[in-house]
């Protein structure tokens, strides 16, 4: 046995090693921390930062259902306001069945939109008015467009912009109504953190200051053919309803084929523990596992 | 699996000889363990499978829409329709009496031009350009292509022979090209599928 | 190898014994998961977890061929041919998601194998090559699951794939021709998406070859057991089949159950909103973090903040996230007591539960978390247990430990006292 003393020894030094080399910068970053105090400094960020409010939606929890019409609300308020400068271009018009859109309604829907094409005498680049099979048209031709027409800021495309934020669906609705004056309490704290000239303070936005200039401001701004109330929550919630959707339009559908296989699977289970049970029986103690 | 279970109860012997009752219920548990595994391995196939067939965006672009104004008399377009060639041709009137002149008893796939045309348009004649033998395009939509002894189309991979209806006249493709679902929505525009 | 009484497969008609003559498939799986399988009556829930890695293997091989079916390996399209996968392929979404989650779920199932291997020392003599092939499977996944979370293309994706090869970097002299060799480029792109495509579809299958030796080595000397002692008599055994196949069918449905909520009602609870970002080589997000399996790892790569001796701190996190695996090869001739199960080991079971678990949950934890105060420093102190653990303590405490006196037989061990078994007497409830 003398020779295993060898793999342990070496073992043992490697150990040593490792151990010393971290508690080495340990010790190094304990120094930092006592030299330079315990807590980074404070900032802004951290200190406003909000995270998203709780609403209401139909889709919230296991057995939520999508809202058609909150949903075809939601699409107006896209089309009037976001659509200007925000694209949309995972989603298809076609995929606006799930809305609960006719294909006539969708066919109007998506000829008075104007799509890229090209010309099919000349070969050149040109628009079209869009059919049911295209995907809803970007408001710039490329990145760069967006960039320079946005100061330098690239407004996001929001077919998946609720899964793209944690807590995605109210953070688009409390983003949308969280514009405000910056909090004269953050000024004195932070008088380095004032928002810079065309930006925008949003304490729900991650660096609280946004690019996006507020997009909804005024009550009845969209008007909804169904008679809602137009105020700006409610268009912020319509919106963010919508929103979700794009980003998971199976969401329904998902939960549903997840009850199925629930129940289906708890039964199963249970069967296969009595079955266990019954097979296990003949040998087994039923005190000690 | 029962079978074992009741081989390795022997086996082992523990228990007290069980009455013939209580095995028939332990089968049944057994038996019902696993037929609930099968039924659920089945269920699973389903999406495994379906999930080949055409998605959704494959689907929804199955229909195509053509204006057939600017077709002369004796000419014809090759468009597409779901991937495939669709023919587009506008016959002459002679091409119209040639094909009404065929008995079409002699036929190997009896069918009139006025079955294969829509009213009003009997000279408009939409055809897919996928011959039914295997596949192959046939020639005889573009300028120039031959059009074979029967002045439709002709299939150059195994000769098979059209006439201006389309119809199968020669060769081993079993059926007529096929004409597929389509409507006329004004006097010059089709829409196909 | 296999206990003399161990049943002997029996062809019964024309075609099993036709199989059996020219292709003996049948008595193969007869005596690897059949009846002919005599196993420790003893085992618990813990050994569940070899067949349920197994199951999420074939899971991911399963849906993963079929998501290949849709998905395009090109950076410009990648990330849209996943959005066509999550919304037009018929049960895409469902798909997408079952592989998703079941990486998570293989990598849960194999962590706790692992941490059952490590409590029961499973991998003591004559188990060591089991171990050895375990280890292997697990650097296996690892490389594995790291190219796959590429795929997607999103933000995540992009920052890992440029973090990870960056670890070569720390390689000293060869270090960055490795990181652009490996890359295809100087930064992620069509040619590194490619090769992560098309290794991320052969490792499966080279895993699975792997799992058949890990198997194989396991049925020579035949299972561990809670334990530790080795099968003395036909009594200590029950045959693998009904009784293990029943008792993992319903450990299957129970994990099944787990997985599937995940699957359907939570699917992006572990994934990162990052990644529903189309990746951008222009900007990083604000707070990049691997998938959660590699957490204890990451912590490990980033406790070494400060140079040592010769050593630069990149090189040693890097040197020192290796070695926290690497070492794992070497545990069957670091931890020398001949008595396996921690429960009769009083030193070993304080250092496991005290030590090696709190410290592997401060891994996890930390290596989530951001690369501030006071996680960094808790990394560290956790980093060091680690090592001090497998390296110093395990040795240490495997020669001086005075362990429990261990049961005289298995079947003593369950039934309480050391009778034999006979007929009536099993199913009796025993005191304990």
């Amino acid at each position: 046995m003398r020779q295993l003393v060898t793999p342990r020894l070496i073992a043992l030094f490697v150990g040593l090693f490792f151990v010393l080399a971290v508690l080495w910068a340990f010790v190094t970053g304990a120094g930092t921390v006592i030299g330079q105090g315990y807590l980074k400094e404070a900032n802004a960020e951290q200190e406003f930062h909000k995270h998203p409010n709780k609403y209401e939606f139909g889709f919230n929890g296991p057995l939520g259902k999508w809202d058609q019409r909150q949903l075809q609300r939601g699409l107006k308020v896209y089309d009037e306001v976001c659509a200007a400068c925000h694209s949309l271009k995972y989603v298809a018009f076609r995929d606006l069945a799930a809305l609960g859109l006719t294909e006539g309604q969708i066919k109007a829907y998506a000829a008075k939109k104007v799509v890229p094409g090209i010309d099919p005498v000349t070969g050149e680049t040109t628009t079209r008015p869009g059919l049911p099979t295209d995907y809803f048209p970007s408001p710039y031709p490329n990145e760069i467009a967006a960039r320079a027409a946005n100061n330098n800021a690239v407004p996001p495309d929001l077919s998946l912009i609720t899964k793209a934020r944690h807590d995605g669906t109210n953070y688009v609705a409390s983003l949308l109504t969280g514009f405000q004056e910056q909090p004269p309490e953050l000024l004195k704290k932070f008088p380095e953190a004032k928002t810079p000239a065309g930006l925008h303070y949003n304490p729900y936005f991650a660096n609280l200051n946004l690019a996006m200039a507020p997009p909804l401001t005024t009550s009845g701004q969209v008007t909804f053919d169904d008679g809602s109330p137009s105020d700006v929550q409610s268009m912020a919630k319509d919106v963010a309803a919508f929103l979700t959707w794009t980003a998971e339009p199976n969401l329904v559908k998902r939960r549903q084929t997840g009850w199925a296989v629930m129940v289906f699977l708890l039964f199963a289970t249970v069967l296969a523990y009595m079955s266990k049970q019954q097979i296990w029986s003949a040998v087994k103690p039923k005190t000690k596992d | 699996m029962a079978d074992t279970a009741a081989t390795a109860d022997t086996s082992l012997a523990h228990d007290t000889a069980p009455e013939t009752d209580g095995m028939r219920r332990r089968d049944f548990v057994n038996v019902a363990a696993v037929s609930a595994a099968g039924v659920g391995g089945l269920a699973v196939l389903y999406p495994l499978i379906s999930q080949m067939s055409p998605s959704r965006d494959v689907l929804a672009e199955s229909s195509t829409e053509l204006d057939v104004s600017a077709i002369q008399p004796g000419q014809a377009i090759k468009a597409v329709f779901r991937k495939q060639p669709l023919f587009v041709r506008r016959l002459t009137p002679a091409e119209i009496a040639a094909a009404n002149a065929v008995p079409v008893d002699s036929l190997r796939d009896p069918q009139t031009l006025a079955e294969r045309t829509k009213e009003g348009h009997e000279d408009m004649l939409i055809t897919m350009g996928v011959c039914t033998h295997l596949g192959c395009v046939p020639l005889g939509a573009g300028e120039g292509e031959i059009k074979g002894e029967f002045g439709g189309y002709f299939c150059p991979c195994h000769g098979s022979s059209y006439d201006t209806a389309a119809r199968i006249r020669k060769g081993p493709a079993p059926k007529n090209l096929e004409v597929p679902d389509y409507e006329f929505t004004s006097d010059t525009k089709v829409v196909v599928g | 190898m296999s206990f003399p009484w161990a049943k002997e497969y029996q062809p019964t008609n024309g075609l099993t014994k036709f199989l059996d003559e020219k292709l003996p498939l049948p008595r193969l799986v007869y005596n690897a998961v059949g009846a002919g399988y005599p196993v420790p009556r003893n085992l618990s829930y813990f050994w569940n977890f070899g067949v349920l890695a197994g199951f999420f293997l074939v899971l991911q091989i399963v849906t993963g061929v079929i998501l290949a079916m849709h998905y395009a390996a090109n950076a410009q399209i990648a990330f849209a041919s996943t959005e066509h996968i999550m919304r037009d392929v018929n049960w895409g979404w469902m798909l997408r998601y079952a592989h998703a989650n079941g990486a998570s779920f293989f990598f849960i199932v194999v962590y706790i194998h692992i941490f059952r291997g490590l409590f029961y020392s499973s991998y003591k003599a004559p188990r060591e090559m089991i171990w050895l092939l375990g280890v292997v499977i697990f650097l296996l996944m690892m490389a594995t699951a790291f190219m796959g979370y590429v795929l997607p293309w999103g933000q995540m994706s992009f920052w890992g794939a440029k973090v990870i090869t960056g670890l070569f970097g720390a390689i000293p002299l060869v270090g960055e021709p490795i990181q652009i060799w490996l890359l295809g480029g100087f930064a992620p792109d069509n040619a590194a998406l490619n090769r992560f495509f098309s290794l991320h579809f052969l490792l499966p299958f080279v895993i699975a070859g792997v799992v058949i030796l890990h198997i194989w080595a396991l049925h020579i000397p035949g299972s561990s057991n809670p334990t530790g002692i080795e099968v003395k008599s036909e009594s200590d055994t029950v045959p693998f089949h009904p009784y293990y196949t029943a008792k993992d069918g319903f450990g299957l449905g129970v994990a099944l159950i787990a997985y599937c909520l995940l699957v359907f009602f939570l699917p992006n609870y572990l994934g990162h909103p990052d990644n529903y970002i189309e990746a951008n080589p222009l900007s990083t997000p604000a707070h990049i973090v691997p998938e959660w399996y590699f957490w204890p790892f990451y912590a490990i790569l980033r406790a070494f903040t400060a140079d040592f001796l010769i050593v630069p701190a990149k090189l040693m996190g890097v040197l020192a996230m290796f070695s926290a695996i690497l070492m794992w090869f070497f545990l069957p001739w670091l931890d020398r007591n001949p008595v396996r199960s921690g429960h009769y080991r009083p030193l070993f079971r304080k250092f496991f539960w005290f030590g090696l678990i709190p410290a592997m949950a401060v891994l996890f934890y930390c290596g989530g978390a951001p690369a501030e105060e006071p996680y960094v420093m808790l990394s560290q102190i956790a980093t060091a247990y680690y090592f001090l653990h497998f390296l110093v303590i395990l040795p240490i405490v495997s020669s001086i430990e005075k362990t429990e006196p261990l049961p005289t037989s298995i079947t003593a061990a369950v039934l309480g006292s050391d009778k034999e078994v006979v007929k009536g007497e099993a199913a009796e409830p025993v005191a304990v």
